[in-house]
């Protein structure tokens, strides 16, 4: 890796305003388990790197009566070991036990976990975020049997490696980013991730000087669930994932399906999600969603594959909230 | 004179015992230095930088940047402008610096450009064949065909894979007084120091080897290879001590590979089920190097085969012998195709193994016969076993699959010192090296049994061309070689001290043995002398005897030919393509046994990396780049321990397998777990998966076109 400056601040202000105004110039370390390999690789080669692991109140988790406040660098581990965390949303705590990586949980955090990079092998070779050659993109030509099947028109066809993204659109999260000057802004987890359009831009809608603090999880009290395919048993990137919510209640209109390892962001389908709303869930409604949530698939050449993926992991993940919910 | 044949079975005390390896403390406390623990005064670290595309030419290269880095010590080019690339990562700069950080900002300021051409990637697409074709005709194939009640036709794959030695490639070389050391990571200790005579501008005994330990070779370790050579050129040039052991993604896309093989297969069957005729036309890759096809078929010799084999040219690295070269992929191809045609003909598949042994050679019929009993009765085959095409609702389907194969293993040349000392110790010196399936073990066993000591009595040295001249350990010749050596040299010593004690106890040497670390009347147990006591007779002067194998495929000690069978049972998950490891059973024959824990080891080893190249591995190359996307241990999958399942090991031993001598392992249980597997799965979810590993995409890919329902 090239030589940098190193910056390890106790609070937030002063970590915020060693931040550069544009994306290159620094980078934020949190656990460093995706930072440190990009570092070494040449893929990000910052002057500056800021650590945030010595700001104290950015971690810890809070559960209250109406939600769940997670701070952003909290260790992915202490997410996994929350009790009230495991009970009110397994299909968080199903998402954590998902990377399989006892390291990886240990060291990464929950603000690391969706601000990571794609593990786009074009990107992670160095040919850009867009994995572009002389600006023409490289993949739909190239192996994409791990790229997206959905939101792929172009120029981005990376997924989203967030393990934490679709559960935590799926029940309805906000996010909380602090700016320069201690300007702090909510969002919607679903509004947090982007596509970017060029190389220069990033997956979510963090400016080069912002930081992730906070994670609510609103307590709905709905169904939730994540299933998850991926190879290996051990440490494997997911080749689908879903995440469901739900509730029985009629009208309540709370349902949500959203989809990872399939996008350049977390991938919603509303249009699926609302076949769920005020429906006991069955292994015929489930089949049903399931097929409404594969409907907008458009595959590139190599990961057809990945559609059947989609609809066993939306079928299973409904099945099991329904289950959890009876239980 | 002591008898050189292997003692009788019940008076072995330590052969085909279970022993525990003597290093295993070492290694699993860390205490053992590996190469890359080698560290020397004043230590540089050595990097390369890679081509950065598959095809064309290096048209310039500018390394002043690099070499006015503060902490760069030395800049030596391996690729000069002008010079064709022929695959991505292909060696251009290496250099050394005072550290690995210098080492690599030092990479990134040369500046190398090219002159891109479009790479040749596609390996699998029979159009792109070049040259003429091999052909052999045997019998006549038509009329074979005409005979069969049945016949099926497929294609079958096997993908490229690299070894991905978890040990990278590379060495430690340092100059001192005018001669070289080298702590390099080889299968090869005695052969090394020849390779390095031209960039270490120094004669042969001026060179010195050490490889105490060894983390993985399979076949890719043999000589220093460039990165070697030009570890010495940094030395050289620097006047210090370099460390270069390839980085992770180099290794995967320059130290070897396995080639490719692709097989249209048809085969055709009587009634009976006997193979009336085979035609194979196979092709595949071994990057820019001439096609090295798979014995086609494996193991049996059909009547009436038409036989055809082709090569495409690729960008890709080198290839390099991958444990057992050409079998895992000849044998993946041919038992698919038996097992589809026994599904074709509604016969269970050992059945039809079975009634097909009498194509399989002489010397192995009876050998596979108990071992598809054993075998199939390890793993329950009788109340395991269904129709191709697992009926049981829903999503998971199970499915066992049957493969043979063969290996010769007959020992490789090897000469062996072995010392007695006064004071009773005994020191064994070989250049053979330990790639971590316990030859040092090996050797310390056959030296005590001979000696009738205990194992802690010998002290093996190994691992340095110092010592007697022992051959590369490739093509499991290793065991063999070094049993045969060692007790060679053991049985000579052993008879110069039983002269000694003769003189002394007023007996003719050939009365006397060794046994319980006493040397004792054969006819008279009683009338001994200690070890210890026998040994002082020999005053100042210790003994040492040497013992020569000169190679061959039968010798009094060692023979050659196995022959090994393995079952699967594996369960799909159609919904998502995954499958899961139940079990795993090889029975194996090696003949005469030293270690049976080392040997039942090997066996698990192999299995585990047979479990892996059947399900995950592969590399992976751009169409259009020709660079390996998975040269990183992230998509270069490796099974885990929780992903291959419960493995059990029979070996063959006892009568008929034991008077056949010592036989080599390291190959054999590594040729069937791909065809196994892709057989089990077949058997579960009713459709072939063509091409292995059989990862999700292609069991989907199978299962859109046919198979079992949920």
């Amino acid at each position: 890796m090239n030589s940098f400056e190193y910056a390890s601040p106790t609070d937030l202000e002063t970590a915020i305003g060693l931040l550069g105004a544009r994306f290159g110039e620094t980078e934020i370390l949190a656990g460093g388990t995706d930072l440190v390999t990009s570092l070494k690789q040449g893929i990000v080669s910052p002057k500056r790197v800021v650590s945030l692991k010595g700001i104290e109140n950015l971690k810890g988790i809070e559960a209250g009566a109406d939600a769940v406040q997670i701070g952003a660098m909290t260790p992915l581990v202490d997410l996994l070991e929350n009790a009230s965390v495991r009970k009110s949303f397994p299909s968080i705590t199903a998402a954590i036990e998902g990377i399989g990586s006892p390291q990886i949980i240990a060291m990464g955090t929950v603000g690391g976990d969706l601000c990571q990079r794609p593990r786009c092998w074009y990107y992670r070779q160095g040919f850009g975020l867009l994995g572009q050659l002389d600006g023409e993109s490289l993949i739909p030509q190239g192996d994409n049997r791990y790229h997206a099947i959905f939101g792929n028109s172009g120029p981005a066809y990376f997924v989203s490696a967030s393990s934490l993204g679709p559960p935590l659109i799926a029940l309805g999260a906000t996010l909380e980013i602090t700016g320069a000057k201690g300007k702090t802004r909510k969002v919607a987890a679903a509004e947090f991730f982007r596509t970017p359009k060029s190389a220069d831009e990033r997956e979510n809608v963090l400016a080069a000087n912002e930081v992730l603090t906070r994670i609510s999880i609103p307590a709905r009290g709905l169904a939730n669930a994540t299933y998850e395919v991926r190879q290996r048993e051990g440490l494997d990137w997911p080749l689908v994932t879903a995440s469901v919510a739900f509730s029985r209640k009629a009208g309540a209109g709370r349902a949500s399906v959203v989809l990872g390892h399939v996008a350049p962001t977390p991938w919603n389908v509303p249009e699926a999600a609302a076949l769920l709303d005020g429906k006991s869930a069955n292994e015929e409604l489930a089949a049903r969603v399931a097929e409404a949530a594969v409907h907008s698939a458009r595959p590139l050449s190599k990961n057809a594959y990945k559609v059947r993926l989609v609809k066993t992991a939306v079928k299973r993940a409904i099945l099991a909230a329904a289950e959890q919910r009876e239980g | 004179m002591t008898s050189i044949l292997w003692p009788a079975k019940e008076q072995l005390k330590l052969i085909g015992k279970r022993i525990d390896r003597v290093d295993g403390p070492a290694k699993s406390s860390g205490a053992a230095k590996y190469s890359l623990d080698i560290n020397r005064p004043g230590l540089l670290y050595g990097k390369i930088l890679g081509a950065s595309i598959a095809a064309g030419t290096l048209k310039s290269l500018d390394t002043k940047a690099a070499e006015a880095l503060a902490g760069v010590r030395a800049v030596h080019v391996m690729t000069e402008p002008g010079r064709p690339i022929n695959w991505a990562g292909q060696e251009i700069v290496a250099l050394a610096a005072d550290t690995e950080e210098i080492a690599t900002e030092a990479l990134r300021l040369i500046k190398a450009e090219y002159e891109r051409s479009p790479p040749q990637m596609d390996d699998a697409d029979p159009q792109k064949v070049e040259g003429k074709p091999r052909t052999r005709t045997e019998g006549n194939p038509a009329e074979g065909f005409a005979q069969a009640a049945a016949s099926v036709s497929g294609r079958y794959g096997v993908a490229t894979i690299t070894h991905c030695c978890l040990e990278p490639h590379g060495q430690v070389s340092e100059f001192r007084d005018g001669e070289l050391h080298v702590w390099p990571s080889t299968q090869a200790v005695s052969g090394y120091a020849n390779q390095l005579v031209k960039p270490a501008g120094l004669e042969s005994n001026k060179i010195h080897i050490d490889c105490q330990y060894m983390g993985g070779g399979f076949g890719s370790k043999f000589g220093p290879d460039a990165w070697g050579a030009v570890c010495v050129e940094l030395a050289k040039k620097a006047g210090k001590a370099v460390k270069l052991l390839l980085d992770r993604d180099l290794e995967l896309m320059i130290a070897g590979n396995r080639p490719s093989a692709f097989a249209d297969i048809k085969v055709g069957a009587d009634k009976e089920g006997r193979v009336t005729a085979w035609e194979s036309k196979v092709w595949g890759s071994s990057g820019v190097g001439n096609y090295g096809a798979p014995p086609l078929p494996y193991v049996f010799a059909f009547p009436n085969q038409n036989t055809e084999s082709q090569g495409i040219r690729t960008n890709r690295g080198a290839v390099k012998a991958w444990r057992a070269p050409g079998h895992p992929q000849g044998c993946a191809i041919t038992m698919a195709a038996l097992e589809d045609l026994a599904a074709k003909l509604g016969m269970d598949p050992l059945e039809f193994f079975l009634k097909n042994l009498q194509f399989a050679p002489e010397a192995l019929r009876e050998t596979y016969r108990e071992e598809l009993m054993v075998a199939a009765d390890l793993i329950d085959y009788k109340s395991k076993a269904h129709p191709r095409g697992d009926k049981t609702k829903g999503p998971i389907k199970r499915g066992l699959g049957i493969s043979l194969h063969t290996w010769g293993g007959a020992g490789h040349a090897s000469a062996c010192d072995v010392t007695i000392n006064p004071d009773g110790s005994v020191v064994a010196s070989m250049g053979t090296q330990d790639l971590g399936v316990g030859t040092r073990t090996c050797l310390g066993i056959v030296v005590a049994e001979t000696l009738g000591l205990p194992l802690e009595a010998v002290q093996v040295n190994i691992g340095k061309n110092a010592y007697p001249t022992s051959g590369g350990s490739g093509g499991s010749t290793t065991i063999g070689g070094i049993s045969s050596s060692s007790r060679r040299a053991a049985v000579a010593a052993l008879d110069e001290l039983l002269k000694r004690v003769a003189t002394e106890l007023n007996i003719s040497p050939d009365e006397l043995e060794a046994a319980d670390s006493k040397i004792r009347a054969k006819a008279n147990p009683q009338k001994s002398m200690a070890w210890k006591d026998a040994c002082k007779l020999l005053g100042q002067m210790a003994i040492t005897q040497q013992g020569r194998h000169q190679g061959g495929a039968r010798t009094e000690l060692t023979s050659s030919g196995v022959g090994g069978v393995q079952i699967a049972d594996v369960s799909v998950d159609v919904e998502t393509g995954l499958v899961k490891m139940n079990e795993m059973v090889a029975v194996q024959d090696c003949g005469l046994i030293i270690d049976l824990k080392l040997a039942e080891s090997q066996v698990l080893g192999a299995l585990i990396m047979g479990v892996t190249y059947a399900l995950f591995e592969e590399a992976i190359y751009d169409p259009q780049t020709g660079r390996m996307l998975n040269a990183d241990m992230e998509f270069y999958r490796l099974a885990t321990l929780s992903d291959v399942g419960k493995l059990r090991v029979h070996m063959m031993t006892g009568k008929g397998y034991d008077e056949r001598g010592v036989i080599g392992l390291g190959e054999p249980p590594v040729i069937s777990p791909g065809a196994a597997i892709s057989n089990a799965v077949a058997n579960a979810i009713g459709v072939r998966v063509s091409s292995i590993p059989l990862t999700p995409d292609r069991v989907i890919e199978a299962l859109e076109k046919g198979g079992v329902r949920t």
